[in-house]
């Protein structure tokens, strides 16, 4: 604190009255009422100095020399006769507004028509404007990500649940609950997209469906069947329940909608939610699509991989990746019936597949107990570690936090894809091994489904803080919640423009010479620039024999070639006639004569 | 152990009461939003279909007149009214909110040529096929009182237009030469000619007011200068112009009708290639009107129907008909920039929304934020193959499309022959000549 100290001294009645007039003092609306002054012209020297070097010397408030040092001269601009301290926009770090940028900025001097780049101009200007603005409203966003410190020395992995429960406030304290189910287990589990209601599905046939914030069952039903997996549709009205032969549809209250005999034996599935498409993966090798919105099945892809019990989405492009028994992960696209990329992940058969919510990284695990991250965008493996047991089940959070269920040890990873963990963030166990694990969303919770019941465990910093409830809302009514699904309705994706890059179609479509000619081509039927293979006129009786017709076509065909190589024959000819100077230090002093 | 878990206060995001508005937090960051473009994709095209569905343009008809409707003015004062004439010499001044004529008066003698108001908005000019100019008032007379002009001028010839300065009292009239006329004198001031032929229509420049310019029925179009006694230049296209237009905003800017079924829109500085060609319509073009921002304009045509082109663009942007609409003559784009007013052979007037989809009255700022945003969504994905041809798809009347079809064949057929003329004739001997360069004759200084 030199600067304050220093301001001290020089406002001090030593410090001399130029000395005074250049060292302003910034008038803080908390340090008392100004005294009237005449409004004199300040030095432009002293209108330079800006925030950086004033800023601290408001600390040096109450002291009627400050007081004194606090008048501000210039007049300028305003009726009140103050300056702005701070003029301009504050000042906006650069990395704020980087998250906000989409792509690239359009190359202007590319621009043909100088119409075209003024136009191109304003429009940078103005997602410049945007990008800058929606960075500024972050700092007004009301919640704080969740995080968990532990004592000096004291490893956070060994800090148990109900220590958290107990140090954590109420409200999160009744976030921790375990639910024994011990005769129907092992449990699946699935999380509406808001993150209030809870599905279970026990092996047994028994499904429940509840709110499990208020812990109030909307509904309960035993199947009388095998059930293989569970999920939530777009609306916690609906779910779809995978039973030993055909998959069902049930709503809320547990009257069956639909049964769905096209989808028989479906092992793992996944909901698509901004495409209404449920992908269900059976356990003849099936990758079946079902539009929930118009119930018609969009495509049925065989994979050929074996029984597909591996499954996982990517919700940044909305890909299905399934893990094989022998050990590669596909990815696949309702539109193509081959897999859009297949990658050997594992020696042995893969146990679980999991996508973060960026896109960008997949973690996987397999029968050799290894733990692998990928990179999504160069298909490369970041991390790899071995766990004791090895994951069954894995899962990411929002905020990019990797669970995975090991037997019955549920350990938390954090920051996974840039540093390899050598101890994870948080560790748990169950009472019997874990067969279900999902994070939900917009809470600081996983919740795990095992052998005797339901886990839901606190996981600080795991959820994001701040929703944007035109997305997802938590809160919402009954009314937002009808209106939310006619706008999601409206704007549902169609499937075909499921690609592994999700952005493509905001981009400019570059069509290259050669593929607009192919495409033409393919329209036509013919290739309108292809030159006509030469026929030989038929001529006189005997000239026109088989080996004649042969020797005048093989001279056509060369022609071209001869030609080309006649050409550069004589450039090269042409560029030896040249005479070359000769190089300096083999010149000889009669060389300036010659011509 | 130090620890948060998130937990919100349900207090901060469910409104109190129910007559509170809902609370709905943002946030914008990017990764909240996955599929942004699909889904701005989607929208956008959910936009363009709705806009396809609503556009709805037609608003009323204005009957009233017993013969076609031959001629039209705005009232530069009084955005609900406007003047037409009628080729039974009859005026008629209709109120456009209550939709009824409030005024009809027998002004002439045979057609109403022309009509235009004064920029005071006051009084009126009529003129006639009995060879006189009419100086009216807007307002009726009183109680009981007779219809009669301010003034009538007596000419020698018969007047086809007539056109009234900006910003002083001084009027132009077109029939074999150009007359200007001071309001108060009952001679011109001056005569303007070049060459001996009629001429159809007279148009005051709105900015440079000192500018006039004119067409003639011998092919050309004229510009002068009121205060030279000299014509400046003019001209020649290939078929004649029936009328021109001056651009509201930039004052160097026509458009001209012409009679083969283009507008070209020209600057007056070089004359020598228009700026822009505006290809549609099938027949001859007989009226065009320019909208108040000068982006738009409005033709009339013979073929029954009205268009509407960009000032910049070779294709219109809309185009209304109606089974009822005959040939229309006469069309006017309303100083308000929201409404068209087109009239025709079959007697009557007819009011047009200028955006066909736009919603008319008051919008909850709620709607106007939505709307903008869906114009600003089908800019952005505009060129999509699918959204383009949705947005370009419009009705037309078979008559309308089965001419186009021919006349697209017609062109076409021209542009093989003279390619393969180009092919197997010397090269240069005939050059590769433009659309725009096609049509113009000569410039003559």
């Amino acid at each position: 604190m030199e600067a304050v100290a220093g301001s001290g001294a020089q406002g001090g009645p030593a410090g001399g009255g130029k000395k005074k007039k250049t060292m302003k003092k910034l008038q803080r609306y908390w340090e008392g009422a100004p005294q009237p002054d005449p409004p004199a012209a300040a030095s432009p020297k002293a209108k330079r100095r800006r925030n950086e070097k004033t800023r601290p010397r408001a600390g040096a408030k109450g002291s009627p020399e400050a007081r004194k040092g606090l008048r501000v001269s210039g007049a300028a601009g305003r009726i009140s006769g103050k300056r702005d301290p701070f003029p301009g926009a504050a000042p906006l770090p650069r990395h704020k507004v980087k998250k906000f940028q989409r792509g690239r900025k359009s190359q202007l001097a590319g621009a043909s028509s100088r119409r075209l780049r003024d136009h191109l101009a304003l429009l940078e200007q103005k997602v410049e404007l945007a990008a800058q603005q929606a960075a500024r409203m972050e700092l007004l966003l009301p919640e704080e990500p969740g995080f968990l410190e532990g004592d000096p020395g004291e490893d956070t992995c060994t800090i148990a649940q109900a220590d958290i429960a107990q140090a954590a406030d109420i409200a999160s304290a009744t976030k921790h609950f375990e639910l024994t189910l011990n005769q129907f287990g092992p449990y699946r589990m699935d999380y509406t997209r808001p993150g209030r209601h809870l599905l279970l599905g026990g092996r047994r046939g028994h499904v429940a469906a509840l709110d499990w914030q208020t812990k109030s069952l909307l509904c309960e039903i035993n199947v009388m069947e095998t059930v293989t997996d569970v999920t939530w549709l777009h609306t916690e009205t609906m779910f779809a329940v995978s039973q030993r032969r055909w998959l069902y549809v049930y709503d809320n209250q547990g009257v069956e909608l639909n049964c769905l005999k096209r989808f028989n034996g479906v092992l793992r599935m996944e909901f698509l939610p901004y495409h209404f498409l449920l992908a269900t993966a059976s356990e003849t090798g099936f990758l079946q699509y079902l539009d929930i919105s118009v119930g018609t099945e969009v495509a049925t892809i065989c994979t050929r991989g074996g029984r597909l019990g591996v499954m996982g989405q990517n919700p940044a492009n909305a890909i299905v990746h399934l893990g094989h028994s022998n050990g590669t992960v596909t990815l696949w696209s309702p539109n193509v019936k081959e897999p859009l990329v297949r990658m050997l992940c594992h020696q042995g058969g893969v146990r679980a597949v999991a996508v973060d919510s960026s896109g960008t990284y997949m973690a996987t695990s397999g029968l050799d107990r290894k733990l692998r991250v990928y990179d999504l965008r160069a298909y490369q493996p970041l991390q790899s570690l071995v766990l004791p047991v090895g994951a069954g089940h894995l899962s990411f959070s929002q905020r990019g936090m990797l669970a995975a269920a090991c037997g019955d040890v549920v350990q938390v990873y954090r920051d996974v894809p840039v540093q390899p963990p050598h101890k994870p963030y948080l560790s748990h166990t169950l009472p019997r091994a874990a067969h279900g694990l999902r994070f939900c969303p917009l809470e600081d919770v996983l919740g795990v489904g095992h052998g005797s019941g339901f886990t839901s465990l606190l996981v600080p910093g795991a959820g994001q803080a701040n929703f944007d409830a035109l997305e997802n809302n938590p809160f919402r009514s009954r009314k937002q919640r009808q209106e939310w699904e006619v706008k999601a309705l409206m704007e549902k994706i169609p499937s075909e423009l499921i690609t592994l890059d999700a952005g493509q179609l905001g981009r400019v479509d570059a069509i290259t010479m050669e593929q607009k000619h192919q495409e033409r081509v393919e329209r036509l039927g013919f290739d309108p620039q292809a030159t006509p293979a030469f026929q030989p006129r038929r001529k006189l009786k005997g000239r026109s024999s088989a080996g004649s017709l042969l020797r005048r076509k093989k001279k056509v065909a060369n022609e071209e070639q001869r030609t080309k190589i006649r050409k550069s024959l004589e450039q090269q000819q042409a560029a030896e006639r040249e005479p070359k100077a000769a190089p300096r230090a083999q010149r000889s002093a009669l060389d300036r004569f010659r011509k | 152990m130090r620890v948060k878990v998130l937990s919100r206060n349900p207090d901060d995001y469910i409104r109190e009461t129910k007559q509170d508005l809902q609370r709905v937090p943002r946030n914008y960051d990017p990764a909240l939003h996955p599929f942004e473009v699909p889904r701005e994709y989607m929208r956008a095209l959910n936009a363009t279909k709705l806009e396809r569905v609503f556009a709805k343009p037609f608003l009323a008809s204005l009957d009233g007149h017993r013969d076609g409707v031959n001629c039209m003015a705005k009232d530069p004062q009084s955005l609900s009214t406007v003047l037409s004439g009628a080729c039974d010499g009859e005026v008629k001044i209709w109120n456009l909110t209550k939709r009824e004529c409030i005024r009809t008066l027998q002004a002439h003698e045979g057609f109403v040529r022309g009509i235009c108001t004064r920029f005071c908005g006051t009084s009126f000019f009529t003129v006639g096929d009995d060879k006189t100019v009419k100086h009216w008032k807007i307002d009726g007379p009183g109680y009981a009182g007779e219809e009669e002009p301010l003034h009538t001028i007596l000419g020698k010839t018969v007047y086809t237009g007539i056109d009234h300065h900006w910003k002083e009292a001084v009027f132009a009239t077109c029939g074999h030469q150009v007359d200007i006329w001071d309001e108060q004198r009952t001679s011109p001031i001056c005569s303007l000619t070049w060459g001996v032929d009629s001429i159809s229509s007279v148009k005051f420049n709105p900015i440079e007011t000192y500018l006039l310019g004119s067409c003639a029925s011998d092919r050309n179009i004229v510009l002068y200068d009121m205060r030279q006694s000299t014509p400046l230049k003019k001209v020649i296209l290939d078929m004649r112009t029936n009328t021109l237009c001056w651009n509201p905003m930039e004052a160097f800017i026509f458009t001209s009708a012409s009679e083969d079924h283009n507008l070209y829109t020209f600057d007056m500085r070089f004359l020598e290639s228009p700026v822009m060609v505006h290809i549609n319509h099938v027949s001859a073009v007989l009226d065009v009107d320019f909208s108040p921002t000068g982006k738009e304009f409005v033709c009339a045509s013979f073929d029954k129907s009205i268009r509407i082109f960009p000032v910049d663009k070779g294709r219109s942007r809309e185009v209304y008909h109606t089974k009822r609409m005959q040939h229309v003559i006469t069309v006017k784009w309303t100083s308000d920039n929201k409404y068209i007013l087109c009239g025709s052979d079959e007697m009557n007037i007819r009011l047009w929304k200028a955006n066909a989809s736009e919603k008319l009255g008051v919008l909850v700022p709620r709607e106007r934020a939505a709307m903008n945003y869906n114009q600003k969504l089908k800019e952005k994905f505009q060129h999509h193959p699918q959204i383009k041809r949705i947005a370009r798809h419009h009705h037309l009347p078979k008559a309308i499309y089965s001419q186009a079809k021919e006349l697209r064949i017609m062109r076409e057929a021209r542009w093989w022959k003279e390619l393969n003329r180009r092919k197997h004739s010397k090269p240069g001997s005939s050059p590769f000549v433009s659309e725009k360069k096609k049509h113009i004759v000569a410039v003559v200084k």
